[in-house]
């Protein structure tokens, strides 16, 4: 059948299962908006208040359900307001397929009205991208950006549509199942799909000696420990029997949190710069370390030089330019945390390390609760009403008390820019979270933050997306105010937010229902209301302008030398 | 899969990225020998592959010293040399994170004693009667070639390994050079190895 392309485009979407895509029209997509007009049915629309919100949501979509987010915005600025969103994904791992419109191609290069060259702009921050020169190979785009989206480490990637290829028609041919895999070099190693079947025969086969030898090193251990991120997200069972036969604790990077019970005693917690002394003091301790999933990023690690000094370390992860990036490993094994950690387990004779397990675990701090207005009893107070519901969050100090103190218990339940640190990233993911999951979701913002987002209380209002929203209003950028308590003097330059707006008064603006309060009390009524509701609501949280986040290593310093306790 | 992977560990042949204490590879202290290195890449023949290639190089803090690229007997395929300066554990990294560009194919890093290269320079200097034999001499010794004489300029053709190539530069330095431009390296493995013949490709 002859279509347009913008007609090929929303059925290769229909194909690849996409419900809902993210985005805000212009000039240079008024033909995918008309085609998206008239099929309403299959494929629905989030009208968001600013690009960068919708590229967020698509990326918390993605995040909270593993599923392919997509997000759409037009040429120009509003390919450009896409930035940050992408980056974000990007630095997280993110499977999200950004579409943009640009303007024809005869004025491409002539700085023609709302022209950007948003393909060199992201090359850096997408995985891969493509300008669409001929409608014919549009539909072969779309479905080699999905594939590419999802497989191997996922990412971010970007398909510019100028406007002559959205109208030029040519002819559609449907493809399903195995059609819609483009033919690609099964081994090539950022497009590696999970082994099964024969392949898995075949993986088995070049691993078995990789697998030999780290069993060799792990059976040689006295205090091993498991260093798990992002990377872990579909492989929590495995990692749990893992952790269990090599009898073994867990630190997760922030990234990790919920790949294993925070309630195990395996569990030792988050590591790095706000890490808890179990974590980062188990990982200069141990002898060896197996990281799974994870990037050694800089605020995990601390100084380098001195990270984990007695430990070999036998990093398992898919993208093989990950091994000795930041670190220098003894051993490396690529692929799939999923199937290599049970290759590993099947493999490993159960080991015993009664007194490290007990020395690390003894670490753990019990914080006893008390009636005191502060933000971990807030958040043990959210984690007793809210339970697994997925949390996401802005960036800030409100974001590492979230990941210190709710105990995250299912991969996907925390949501939150770790890579990118991107303030403003929560509330469109909050809303493309529970878009995709069709839940409710918390979000834990700041009110930094939220005045960089609030901006979508109109979009969670008009489409009813019960977005409850924690705001820890501490009157700063809390972050940074931390940072100059205790590096820059006191200096409290341009962090002091004393100039509203009153959230409440805002709330009501956009027609939410909104709860200020000072007491863990009024905290759990209105919690429990804000979660009857059904629809998004705020509940202001008014938190002391000098709180901290503790623990704390100065950056650059060893992980185990705390300057905050 | 497992990809191919010049740098597997357990491959006593391959070479070992850093002394066994650091832990940083990246970090200035290490004190693993910068060499010179030529590494080969196949890449799909498409627009823009030229920029996500040097765009990846100049992100991720590779200096590079010089890049040729043109089409092989693919048309589908190109094939880019690039020559750079670094310990082990860059190029390890330059070869993973090339990896990671979905329009690259196959990376090898070439062994200088097992394969050949080649670079070509124009250099156009003046040169009217009183200097033209002794530059034709150096010319000669270096089997380099004249490709335009003029009354008052001559333009030589010189094709070599870096080396050859700025061993006849300096000679000719000693005469007033107008202009020079010169290809950069471009590099293949001698006998029956191909970058094709790997374990994918
Ligand atoms: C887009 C962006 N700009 C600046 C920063 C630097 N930054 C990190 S945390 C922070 C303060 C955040 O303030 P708030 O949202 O109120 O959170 P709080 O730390 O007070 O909990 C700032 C400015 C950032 N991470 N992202
Ligand atoms: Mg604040």
């Amino acid at each position: 059948m002859k279509l347009c392309g913008a007609a090929i485009l929303i059925e290769c979407l229909i194909e690849q299962g996409v419900q809902t895509l993210f985005g805000f029209p212009g000039g240079a997509v008024l033909p995918i908006y008309d085609e998206l007009y008239k099929r309403e049915d299959r494929i629905s629309h989030i009208l968001t208040a600013h690009e960068q919100h919708a590229g967020h949501a698509a990326d918390g979509y993605a995040r909270a359900t593993g599923r392919t987010g997509v997000c759409l915005a037009t040429s120009g600025p509003g390919a450009t307001n896409l930035v940050t969103a992408i980056a974000t994904a990007y630095m997280d791992s993110s499977p999200v397929v950004f579409l943009t419109g640009n303007v024809p191609q005869q004025l491409m290069g002539t700085d023609s009205f709302q022209e950007a060259d948003i393909l060199g702009i992201t090359m850096s921050i997408t995985k891969h991208s493509w300008l669409v020169t001929d409608v014919r190979k549009l539909a072969q785009t779309v479905r080699e950006a999905f594939f590419i989206a999802k497989s191997g480490r996922p990412g971010p990637v970007l398909i510019d549509i100028p406007k002559d290829v959205q109208i030029a028609e040519c002819e559609y041919e449907p493809a399903s199942g195995q059609a819609l895999i483009p033919n690609y070099s099964p081994d090539h190693p950022a497009l590696q799909l999970q082994p099964y079947g024969k392949q898995l025969e075949e993986y088995k086969r070049r691993v078995t000696p990789y697998l030999e030898r780290a069993c060799e090193l792990i059976q040689a251990a006295q205090r091993p420990l498991i260093y798990a991120g992002g990377g872990v997200t579909d492989a929590a069972s495995e990692l749990k029997a893992l952790s269990e036969r090599m009898d073994a604790p867990v630190a997760n990077t922030l990234m990790g949190l919920g790949t294993i019970d925070p309630q195990s005693p395996m569990s030792l917690g988050m590591v790095g710069m706000h890490g808890t002394h179990a974590a980062n003091i188990a990982m200069q301790r141990c002898d060896l370390l197996l990281a799974v999933g994870v990037r050694f990023s800089d605020r995990a690690l601390g100084n380098a030089e001195a990270f984990a000094p007695g430990a070999k370390v036998i990093h398992i992860d898919l993208d093989r330019a990950e091994i000795n990036k930041n670190v220098s490993t003894t051993l490396h094994i690529t692929g799939h945390a999923r199937v290599v950690l049970e290759l590993l387990c099947e493999r490993l004779p159960a080991q015993r390390h009664t007194d490290w397990v007990r020395q690390a675990s003894s670490m753990r701090e019990n914080y006893l609760q008390n009636d005191l207005f502060e933000p971990r009893n807030v958040l043990h107070a959210l984690h007793e009403a809210a339970g697994d519901m997925t949390v996401a969050t802005d960036v800030g100090q409100h974001q590492m008390w979230t990941a210190q103190h709710f105990p995250f218990s299912r991969p996907r339940q925390l949501i939150t820019s770790g890579g990118l640190g991107t303030m403003g990233f929560g509330f469109g993911a909050a809303i493309g979270a529970s878009v995709g999951t069709g839940k409710p979701v918390v979000l834990v913002t700041g009110d930094g933050s939220f005045r960089m987002n609030l901006t979508e209380l109109s979009t969670a209002q008009h489409y009813g997306v019960p977005v409850i929203i924690v705001l820890f209003n501490n009157g700063t950028l809390g972050m940074v105010r931390q940072w100059q308590t205790l590096f820059f003097s006191k200096h409290y330059s341009q962090t002091t937010l004393d100039r509203g707006p009153d959230f409440m008064k805002l709330a009501e603006a956009y027609g939410l229902a909104g709860w200020r309060v000072q007491t863990l009390d009024a905290f759990r009524q209105a919690i429990a209301q804000a979660l009857d509701a059904g629809r998004p609501c705020i509940v202001e949280c008014m938190l002391g302008i000098d709180e901290m986040v503790a623990p704390m290593v100065a950056p650059g310093a060893p992980i185990d030398s705390f300057c905050l306790n | 899969m497992e990809p191919y992977d010049p740098f597997d560990p357990l491959d006593p042949a391959a070479p070992k990225p850093e002394a066994p204490h650091s832990r940083n590879t990246i970090s200035t202290g290490t004190q693993a020998p910068v060499t010179r290195h030529t590494v080969s890449v196949l890449v799909q023949n498409q627009p823009g592959v030229l920029s996500r290639v040097s765009g990846l190089c100049s992100r991720r803090g590779f200096n590079i010293d010089s890049l040729a690229v043109g089409p092989t007997q693919n048309e589908d395929v190109s094939r880019i040399t690039l020559t750079l300066q670094g310990d082990a554990a860059h190029i390890e990294q330059l070869v993973q994170q090339l990896y990671k560009l979905i329009v690259v194919q196959k990376v090898i890093v070439l062994d200088p004693r097992r394969s050949v290269e080649r670079q070509l320079v124009l250099c156009k200097i003046r040169a009217g009667a009183a200097e033209r034999d002794a530059v034709m001499r150096i010319v000669d010794i270096f089997r380099a070639r004249i490709v335009d004489v003029a009354r008052t300029t001559l333009t030589i053709e010189l094709t070599g390994e870096d080396d050859k190539t700025q061993a006849m530069l300096g000679l000719l330095a000693d005469y007033d050079i107008l202009e020079i431009v010169r290809t950069g390296t471009v590099a293949l493995q001698r006998g029956e190895s191909t970058i094709a013949g790997g374990i994918w490709n």
